[in-house]
């Protein structure tokens, strides 16, 4: 979990808004997670993690977290969830997987919190 | 002039478009959604509209955050599938309407609704899957050319629920003022319940999604005059994406027939729900 993380913009815990502050703060990493598409960046990212990260500009918390798959920091350090799953995806990994980590009920009960009708507040 | 014959409201979700792409449709884990949409492509295979207009946002592949446009609207002669990463999905491009398209932008625009225009877009899952949902095998082509309006909904602020619904009612009145005699389907895509970061990720409420089913055909005022915080307590931070379904319902009248809705979770993470209406009733005086 990073110390950096913001307060959320509504009162609503564990809900993170994705706003302009924080897709400002976010916007080089997000760009390097939209570049992922490819299959051409992909292969130049996996030969060299951090030389693509300073490629971007990332900052040095953002590059460790990407580094580290840190999925909640790079959230906390101005991630769109759905550019963030970018770089899940090229890890083979799912958003269920995603919501296993950013919970702390891991993958296989999160997937049958799912299954079970999804999770309430409270 | 051209009328809006049905709207499809429907959830986007890209594992339902992953599971019909992989033959999955009959898996235990997926059937029962699959079967509740079987009404609504029955109905919608007798009903073909010359053009539909699919409301949906992006997810980080045809657009990126250096522009965050709140509403767009296509005009190209084509729209090429996007890959999203992994190879497009094995359905066809997109057929455009220039002519209806620059129709629409005009009317919206004297309207005051100063829209962004796409001459050139790739489209991703929240463009595709609904239109799957509504033709599971469109064999070389969709039934019909189909234009994009783009929403914002992954950057805060979104447009207000107020606002989608305005836009809706302004897109009804510009499809009625053109002048060739064509059918029209409109579809709004996205929601229900789901929010994928956080602590609170997972979180599904299908006491509110039962309420939207409900007001998004009776009393769709209602749905316009909620906050975004209160939608995003009430559906996640991404089930807001649920205001696209107001800009379908304000193109229709204000009585509509629901043919047919179901709502199963989870489509991954999410409440996955489908509600297709006929705009074809007389309307009270």
């Amino acid at each position: 979990m990073s110390s950096e993380t913001p307060p959320s913009r509504f009162d609503l815990p564990g809900t993170p808004v994705f706003d302009g502050q924080t897709s400002r703060r976010g916007l080089r990493m997000n760009k390097l997670f939209m570049s992922l598409r490819t299959a051409q960046n992909r292969e130049r990212f996996l030969a060299d993690e951090a030389a693509y990260c300073q490629e971007f500009g990332l900052t040095p918390e953002q590059q460790q977290a990407v580094l580290d798959r840190d999925w909640q920091a790079m959230i906390d350090l101005g991630g769109s969830i759905f550019y963030v799953y970018k770089l899940a995806m090229m890890d083979g990994r799912s958003m269920q997987y995603l919501g296993g980590v950013f919970t702390g009920m891991g993958e296989d009960e999160f997937l049958a919190a799912m299954r079970a009708g999804g999770r309430r507040d409270g | 002039m051209a009328e809006v014959i049905w709207g499809l409201a429907t959830s986007h979700v890209p594992s339902i478009g992953a599971a019909m792409d992989r033959g999955k449709a009959d898996d235990p884990a997926w059937k029962a959604l699959f079967d509740g949409y079987a009404p609504a492509r029955a109905w919608l295979a007798e009903h073909r509209p010359d053009v539909a207009i699919v409301v949906y946002n992006d997810h980080a592949n045809g657009i990126d955050l250096d522009f965050v446009p709140t509403f767009g609207l296509g005009t190209a002669e084509r729209y090429e599938v996007a890959d999203e990463g992994f190879g497009r999905r094995p359905v066809p491009d997109v057929v455009g309407d220039p002519e209806f398209s620059f129709h629409l932008v005009e009317s919206l625009v004297d309207e005051e609704f100063d829209l962004t225009v796409f001459q050139e877009l790739h489209v991703d899952h929240g463009f595709t899957v609904p239109l799957s949902v509504w033709t599971p095998d469109p064999g070389d082509s969709w039934p019909c050319p189909v234009i994009p309006l783009l929403v914002n909904v992954i950057q805060y602020p979104q447009p207000t629920a107020a606002r989608c619904f305005a836009l809706g009612k302004a897109l009804g009145r510009a499809i009625r003022s053109y002048p060739k005699d064509i059918t029209v389907g409109v579809l709004g895509t996205g929601g229900m319940s789901h929010q994928l970061a956080g602590a609170r990720a997972g979180f599904i409420n299908p006491d509110f999604d039962a309420l939207w089913m409900e007001k998004i055909e009776t009393d769709p005022d209602a749905l316009a005059g909620m906050s975004r915080e209160e939608l995003i307590r009430q559906a996640g931070s991404e089930g807001i994406e649920l205001i696209m379904w107001l800009i379908m319902r304000g193109a229709m009248n204000e009585q509509v027939t629901r043919i047919h809705s179901d709502y199963f979770v989870p489509a991954s993470n999410t409440a996955a729900g489908i509600a297709l209406f006929d705009n074809r009733l007389p309307q009270r005086a």
